[in-house]
């Protein structure tokens, strides 16, 4: 008899053990299931857009974003002593201004296109930046193809580097110290690059890329800041080779109501070091990163189609990733064209160790409601559609039980987001350039029949029918010639093109 | 030689005939060749009309102008589109502006110097923006025939009127204060609070709103159909329509004010790339105001000077006045409480006092506001949701100085359209400026032209169409 119960408890306990063991290997569909060693095994993502795109045929990423030059520009040499903004003032599109090594106390401004500024350095030494708590920011640029890099920047209120507008643009190589708000800030941009910059003490996101489209932020150091990466209302973005450590949170993909541009989207975070952000959080009060929990690794708030691939995610305190909808973020506006939730978010294979070690009480609660103890990877709260994990069983996680499993594994087939051919110039073909001229400010004083403010282009047309020439010269400099007429302004703000090119239409217009 | 000779004499001819007509024409508004087909002679007199005092000059008819409306047979709308508009293929007006080369993120019209604008109303005819000119400067439109579109949105006070609240019928003051039109046909929401999401849906709020307009749909149309020109001038403008509608009114309402266009400043000149359209002073005004400290630019984007959204910002009310909660009731929510659109800058030098209640009567006033710390203003049992770019960015009075000098770059009435010089109804197209309430800076203006009668003439050499 006791042998029999002996072998009976054996064979429950075998039979549990291997329901465990079955349990463990099988998906609640009862299937087998067998984990990935690697994340390059299955199917490559292919991407927004990229659908005709195939693993192995990917296109080398691009050295640049900005356009190549026809010619090459002057090289304003700018030494300790000399100013960099009259530099810029003096340089044409083309040109390079070379920045010395020196401390600059200015904020430099470029509203022209084609303009690097280049910083050169000697020894270790590189041209320094200053704003001595007393400047806003260090540079602004609205122009297109402008190139920072090598800089020092340090004590500026503002930004470091702010880009307003500015289309195929490439910060690389700066270092950004204790300055102001954001670090390095392309806003309203497409087709960039922000590489192998050093930042640090930033009171938001050491690097803040806002509104912007086809961003490549890679291989950069950004640590003890508020926010380290932070892609936000983008779209097509890749974010990788970063070390991001010791910021209250890592790498952000947000999506922020209130703002006029209302999506981001097809964003990938991939190998990246995202280490110790555990930073307490200095951000000013009632900023969105104010609300960010220190701790936190990669932070999903809203945005779409973001994928995190290849990280190494460690020590960060509060959880590892940390995936929400607006509803259960802080500070956040109501705005009903903004879509609160991160729907499409696809989670793959990445290497996490001991985070969520110090976790948030709502965290804690939230383990409660799935019968879980422990620190936890990946959380989620609020909705999310057509969401995916691949391989969850090797993290903690929260929220993502049914999730289900990524069809793809890794992102190789898209190397860069980085457009083939750089947004185009401006080029503006002047026959095309003095009609709207014409119709957008000759029209205001003049019609073509009648009296208005100045004469009828009939008769400026009986003036200077055969002399375009002689017409945008008087516009350049107007005298006054009837006396029941006012003086017209000078009309020197239109470049030599441009007058020739309204005075010729203006003579060529027939109604 | 011969040929240029030839050339020369007919040149000399054309020349000859146009200044001929050119004589006859001295001293007659331009627009009255198209607006007055039928009319002999010159355009009514309107300097002649006498106002004794801002009190009681509201919308007198002049018995000039009274004669000369009757026994007209009608008004013939312009069929030329108004200035910086082409005349298209289909026969309607398309925007032309010197923005339209840029390329900018999703096109929406926001960011650096050179960005592309966003879309912008279109597809209307030259004689539905003309009718809406009528339209815009009638008080016909109102319940009793005292208050216009142009009361409150004055061309020469920026499309705003001078005051904190607005002016309604009965000469009541109205929850908030009159807007800039300029550049209204890129925006997507209007009123202050975001109510409204067309133009055409903004123009019911004033129409028959009880201390605006006060006037009804069933008495407006009527009072459309029963006159005697207005009926013509809308076949004109909807030749495919029997009678007059009101929704024909709201389309040619926004026709008119989808043609305020405002985009040839001095900043524009500078954004262009003419460096030196702007002082030093205004250069570093522009630096602080794109600055991340200053964080106006953030809300107030080029090239519009607005992002089209609502913000919380948490301005004071004048006193005495209760708590205006703004867009929270638009939207239903709280996260909105207090918050209101963000107001375009262009023109903003026109148009003190500012803010949607008038708190602030000097530009410098109200860039202070925003020096003086997040929530500084707000009630004590008030807790709001400030926009974020609300901070303390403690700039300097040098600064906000610069800040000043650079949003008075931000000018440009060169489009102006003309007010016309009489209306279908008989009345007076606008009322005086309203000397006793406006600012001083606005006070000097207005006396310097005087009254809306000198302001009519002076706009009468301007023309709608090109």
């Amino acid at each position: 008899m006791k042998i029999r119960r002996t072998f009976t408890m054996l064979l429950i306990s075998l039979a549990f053990t291997a329901g465990i063991v079955c349990a463990k290997y099988l998906d609640s569909k009862g299937q087998s299931f067998h984990p990935a060693t690697s994340g390059s095994e299955g199917a490559s993502y292919l991407g927004y857009r990229h659908a005709d795109a195939e693993p192995g045929k990917a296109k080398s990423r691009k050295a640049s974003a900005v356009s190549r030059r026809d010619r090459q520009g002057k090289v304003h040499v700018v030494k300790d002593g000399d100013s960099i903004m009259a530099a810029v003032k003096a340089a044409s599109p083309g040109d390079n201004i070379a920045i010395f090594p020196g401390n600059y106390h200015e904020t430099v401004y470029i509203d022209k296109d084609d303009i690097r500024l280049i910083g050169v350095i000697e020894e270790g030494e590189r041209a320094t930046l200053d704003g001595r708590e007393l400047l806003n920011d260090a540079i602004l640029y609205s122009g297109n193809n402008i190139v920072v890099e090598n800089l020092k920047i340090t004590r500026y209120k503002g930004n470091g580097i702010m880009g307003q507008a500015g289309n195929n643009f490439e910060i690389r190589n700066n270092i950004i110290i204790d300055t102001g708000v954001y670090g390095i800030f392309p806003q309203l941009g497409k087709n960039g690059i922000v590489e192998f910059n050093v930042i640090s003490g930033i009171e938001d996101a050491a690097i803040y890329v806002g509104m912007s489209d086809n961003i490549h932020v890679a291989h950069n150091d950004v640590f003890d800041s508020v926010a380290g990466i932070e892609i936000e209302n983008s779209r097509h973005a890749i974010v990788e080779n970063n070390y991001v450590h010791n910021n209250t949170g890592g790498i952000l993909a947000f999506i922020t109501p209130g703002l006029p541009i209302k999506t981001t989207y097809d964003v990938i975070i991939r190998n990246n070091f995202v280490v110790g952000n555990n930073h307490k959080n200095f951000g000013a009060p009632g900023s969105t990163v104010s609300g960010i929990p220190a701790g936190t690794g990669i932070l999903i708030m809203a945005a779409d189609e973001v994928i995190v691939e290849g990280n190494i995610i460690s020590d960060n305190k509060t959880a590892g990733i940390i995936i929400t909808d607006h509803d259960n973020a802080a500070n956040i506006t109501l705005d009903p064209e903004s879509d609160p939730s991160p729907d499409k978010v696809i989670l793959l294979d990445n290497t996490m160790i001991n985070n969520g070690y110090d976790t948030l009480d709502e965290v804690k609660i939230l383990m409660l409601t799935e019968f879980k103890s422990g620190h936890p990877d990946i959380v989620r709260v609020g909705q999310s559609r057509d969401s995916c994990i691949l391989n969850p069983e090797r993290y903690f996680t929260l929220g993502v039980s049914k999730w289900k499993k990524c069809d793809v594994s890794h992102t190789a087939a898209i190397e860069s987001y980085l457009l083939d051919e750089p947004v185009p110039a401006r080029e503006i073909d002047p026959s095309e350039r003095g009609k709207v001229v014409y119709l957008g400010i000759c029209t205001g004083c003049h019609t073509y029949t009648g009296r208005m403010i100045g004469p009828p282009v009939e008769i400026i047309q009986a003036l200077y029918m055969d002399n375009p020439q002689g017409l945008a010269d008087w516009i350049e400099q107007p005298t006054k010639k009837r006396q029941d007429y006012p003086p017209m302004p000078p009309q020197n703000y239109l470049d030599r093109e441009t007058r020739l090119a309204v005075a010729k239409y203006m003579l060529s217009a027939t109604n | 030689m011969k040929k240029l000779s030839k050339f020369s004499s007919l040149a000399y001819l054309v020349l000859a005939a146009i200044t001929i007509s050119s004589g006859l024409f001295a001293g007659v508004a331009y627009a009255g060749i198209f607006v007055w087909a039928d009319l002999p002679g010159a355009a009514p007199d309107v300097e002649a009309v006498t106002f004794e005092g801002t009190e009681t000059a509201v919308n007198k008819i002049s018995a000039d102008i009274t004669r000369q409306i009757a026994g007209r047979s009608g008004f013939i709308l312009s069929s030329i589109c108004p200035a910086s508009f082409e005349l298209t293929a289909a026969g309607e007006c398309n925007l032309v502006t010197r923005y339209q080369f840029y390329d900018s993120v999703q096109q929406r019209g926001v960011g650096g110097t050179q960005t592309a604008l966003p879309k912008h109303r279109s597809g209307f005819t030259p004689q539905q923006i003309d009718l809406g000119r009528y339209l815009f400067f009638d008080p016909l439109l109102s319940k009793d025939g005292t208050v216009s579109c142009a009361s409150c949105h004055h061309p020469e006070l920026g499309f705003s009127d001078g005051r904190g609240r607005s002016i309604g019928i009965g000469k009541e003051p109205t929850a908030r204060g009159a807007p800039s039109l300029w550049n209204m046909t890129f925006l997507t929401s209007f009123f202050w609070d975001a109510r409204a999401n067309s133009l055409e849906q903004q123009a019911q709020g004033p129409l028959f709103d009880e201390k605006e307009m006060a006037n009804s749909p069933e008495k407006l149309l009527a009072s459309i159909r029963s006159n005697a020109y207005y009926p013509a001038m809308f076949a004109q403008a909807f030749p495919d329509i029997e009678k007059p509608t009101l929704e024909q009114l709201y389309t040619a309402l926004a026709a008119f004010q989808s043609s305020l266009i405002s985009l040839n400043s001095r900043y524009d000149q500078y954004a262009h790339g003419f460096h030196q359209a702007l002082t030093a002073d205004e250069i570093a005004g522009l630096n602080v105001f794109r600055s991340f400290v200053a964080r106006c630019a953030e809300c107030h984007q080029p090239p519009l000077f607005t992002n089209n959204q609502v913000a919380v910002i948490g301005t004071p009310e004048p006193d005495g006045l209760p708590f205006d909660s703004g867009a929270e009731k638009t939207f239903n929510s709280t996260k909105l409480r207090g918050g209101f659109k963000v107001p375009s800058l262009r023109n903003i030098g026109k148009t003190a006092p500012y803010m949607h209640s008038g708190r602030f009567e000097q530009l410098g006033d109200a860039v202070a506001f925003y020096n003086k710390g997040r929530g500084h203003a707000l009630p004590e049992n008030e807790q709001l949701q400030l926009h974020w770019h609300i901070w303390e960015p403690n700039l300097t009075d040098e600064e906000i100085a610069r800040l000043v000098d650079f949003l008075g770059t931000l000018t440009d009435e060169s489009l102006l359209p003309e007010v016309p010089q009489v209306l279908p109804s008989g009345l007076m197209p606008v009322q005086s400026l309203p000397l006793s309430e406006i600012t001083k800076e606005q006070k000097d203006k207005a006396n310097a032209t005087d009254t809306v009668a000198a302001i009519t003439t002076n706009n009468a050499i301007k023309n709608q169409g090109n």
